[in-house]
């Protein structure tokens, strides 16, 4: 596969755009006409050649430029990156995980050489060449995690496991959808998600954890998460609302197509082999409504999910001022027809 | 080569060097049939070896005690049981050089505590094998550590020498016919704070360190144990699927889920853990008991008997006609 990658900004002047091709793989979501929280998690195996599921770790035409975007964030504010000192061998996992992967599955882009404890490291994208000893620290540039996730695409937390529950310990978080690592490190599970309504009651965070705490090496999993962005803002922080929370009293029916952007997370959780802990990867994909509509399902499935989503999660996903500009505009392209069963185009 | 029933990923591996290490105790090295690199474990990590022993499909968890960074092959320590349920047996008396066997992935419930300001082990007889493991790592590491290793008498200790050579004073060795005795009340009372403790051995050897910890006002957390997770596995029984038309058998290791997918049936599911509830299928009626091993499920719906989660749940008794 050959990719072009993009020349494109997530703030300011964002000039963020999807290619065509872009359009066809987004992982969209929802496989039926409503929505509503679940454990839906299920085996991260490859599938459908050219999907973001391709890979283990998907790499696509915005790598350069995310890249590019996490450098601003990690300068601005050092904290998006915190490993608490028991969580420095997770980070070699987790450096590991990725080298051998990518250099798998995008060889023409990535090479590991391992000698050893001596390892070459080639990032040809990024123009990087580095050798350093695996486990030594003072071989790089960086501590192992942010080192390697300063050459990744999405969010990575790092969740230790102890006392029957998961610790968010360490990560790297720099286009996340409203939630800060800095307020977060040292919580455990149930800690985390307290904030998310409805979900609680269901009893799905008693149900997640449990199957987490007997994850399995080799057998990772994953599932979807959305919510919906103004504008093509990888950086929706806590930390800098102030930024971007007043975006969302510009959106009008008439603009709505090109300031609304469906935010979807392809989340992933590995066990690591030698710290035990589990990283838990959140991929974020991001398309414009005007470019949503060019699939047809997509643009009905949408509009009919959104008009009968609860208010509560409405408002925990922060839409409840921009959602009537965005279901006048989508209503458009809802002519009632019925949809196909699964998330894929027709 | 050995059919799996479950879709879990697996290693194929051959026997390499099988080493008679006491007279009860045997190490055997497994390297992959592929050739590929192993996945990388850390101490305190085991692999359930499946052995084909005729019609049976043994699975036996054993802990990696070889150097946790090789991936060239990994090693294992097996003690004859001749009470067992025959896997140790099996690999003693039908394992030879060249044999090939395969291997679940490394699945660590025993993992070394990053927090610890020291480690504290203990082991008793064949509870050495993941200690090995788990001092090899944190000698490499430069962690404090020590341990204290009960055997029944120099001959039957497996590898004092070893231990005696690679860590000097880190290890004691306590011999029962020599009349030694672990000073566990003394050990304990001395420890620095931090000190985490780890103990795998007979039941009574654990429950003692534990116990005896716990009554010097240890916290809970800085106490470790080896507990092997027994594969999901029980006795054979029938189910009926009434939606099919199919009467089925559920081997004592495969699911019902992986039963009816046996028979062609396409089942839904997602975990196959028993958390995510995708495989949930309505009882009919049974006469026996629904061995229900999911999270899924309310204590009343386990109690109902309308519903069971066939990825992990299974059944005794005369007969149980489900929905599918």
């Amino acid at each position: 596969m050959t990719i072009e990658f993009n020349t494109e900004t997530f703030r300011g002047d964002f000039t963020y755009h999807n290619s065509a091709e872009a359009i066809a793989r987004f992982p969209f979501p929802f496989p039926e006409d409503k929505y509503m929280y679940s454990v839906n998690i299920e085996p991260h195996v490859s599938f459908r050649p050219g999907s973001v599921y391709e890979h283990p770790f998907d790499v696509d035409e915005h790598y350069v430029s995310e890249v590019a975007d996490r450098a601003l964030v990690l300068n601005e504010d050092p904290l998006r990156s915190q490993s608490l000192p028991h969580m420095n061998l997770a980070g070699w996992d987790l450096l590991e995980l990725l080298m051998t992967n990518l250099s798998e599955s995008y060889p023409q882009w990535f090479e590991l050489h391992q000698d050893g404890d001596r390892w070459h490291w080639i990032n040809r994208p990024l123009g990087i060449d580095d050798t350093f000893t695996f486990l030594d620290n003072t071989t790089l540039p960086y501590g192992p995690m942010e080192y390697i996730m300063r050459q990744t695409q999405g969010d990575y937390a790092l969740l230790d496991q102890r006392d029957d529950n998961l610790w968010m310990d360490a990560g790297v978080i720099t286009t996340q959808a409203d939630w800060s690592l800095d307020f977060d490190i040292g919580m455990n599970f149930m800690e985390w998600h307290g904030p998310v309504p409805l979900a609680h009651e269901l009893g799905v965070f008693e149900r997640a954890l449990k199957f987490l705490l007997n994850l399995r090496q080799g057998q990772p999993v994953r599932r979807l998460n959305w919510t919906m962005t103004v504008h093509p803002r990888l950086d929706t922080s806590p930390e800098n609302y102030a930024k971007w929370g007043v975006d969302r009293a510009t959106v009008t029916p008439e603009n709505a197509g090109e300031y609304m952007y469906l935010r979807v997370e392809l989340q992933s959780l590995w066990r690591l082999p030698r710290s035990n802990a589990i990283v838990f990867p959140i991929r974020c994909y991001l398309i414009s409504l005007q470019d949503l509509v060019t699939i047809p399902k997509w643009g009905r499935r949408l509009h009919r999910v959104l008009r009968d989503l609860p208010d509560e999660l409405a408002d925990y996903k922060g839409l409840t001022m921009t959602r009537p500009s965005v279901l006048q505009y989508l209503s458009q392209f809802d002519d009632g027809a019925q949809t196909s069963a699964g998330t894929f185009p027709d | 080569m050995t059919k799996s029933a479950d879709r879990t990923p697996k290693i194929d591996v051959r026997v390499t060097q099988i080493v008679d290490v006491t007279s009860e105790i045997k190490r055997f090295r497994f390297e992959p049939t592929d050739g590929k690199p192993l996945p990388v474990f850390a101490g305190g990590a085991h692999v359930v070896v499946e052995m084909e022993d005729g019609d049976t499909l043994r699975r036996n968890p054993y802990s990696l005690m070889s150097s946790p960074g090789a991936t060239d092959a990994y090693n294992i320590s097996v003690r004859r049981d001749p009470g067992g349920r025959g896997g140790s047996m099996f690999m003693h008396d039908r394992v030879t050089v060249g044999s090939l066997l395969r291997l679940s992935h490394p699945v660590n419930l025993f993992p070394i505590d990053r927090r610890a300001r020291k480690h504290l082990l203990f082991a008793g007889g064949i509870g050495i094998t993941p200690t090995l493991a788990m001092m090899s790592e944190l000698a490499r590491y430069g962690d404090a550590f020590e341990l204290n290793y009960a055997v029944r008498s120099e001959n039957d200790g497996a590898y004092l020498d070893q231990l005696r050579n690679t860590y000097g004073k880190r290890v004691s060795i306590y011999r029962d016919d020599q009349g030694e005795q672990i000073p566990l009340t003394t050990l304990l009372a001395a420890q620095p704070l931090g000190t985490h403790l780890y103990v795998c051995g007979p039941g009574g050897m654990m429950n003692w360190v534990l116990s005896t910890a716990e009554g010097l006002g240890w916290p809970a957390q800085n106490l470790h144990s080896e507990r092997f997770l027994a594969p999901p596995s029980g006795s054979p029984y029938e189910v009926r699927l009434a939606a099919s038309d199919l009467s089925i058998k559920v081997g004592p290791h495969q699911s019902m889920l992986e039963a009816i997918e046996a028979a062609g049936v396409d089942a839904p599911y997602l975990c196959r853990g028993g958390a995510c509830g995708q495989c949930e299928t309505r009882v009919i009626s049974f006469d026996g008991t629904l061995l229900h091993n999911d999270h899924y499920l309310t204590d009343d719906e386990h109690a109902g008997g309308q519903k069971v989660m066939p990825c992990v749940s299974r059944f005794e008794g005369r007969e149980l006609v489900l929905d599918r």
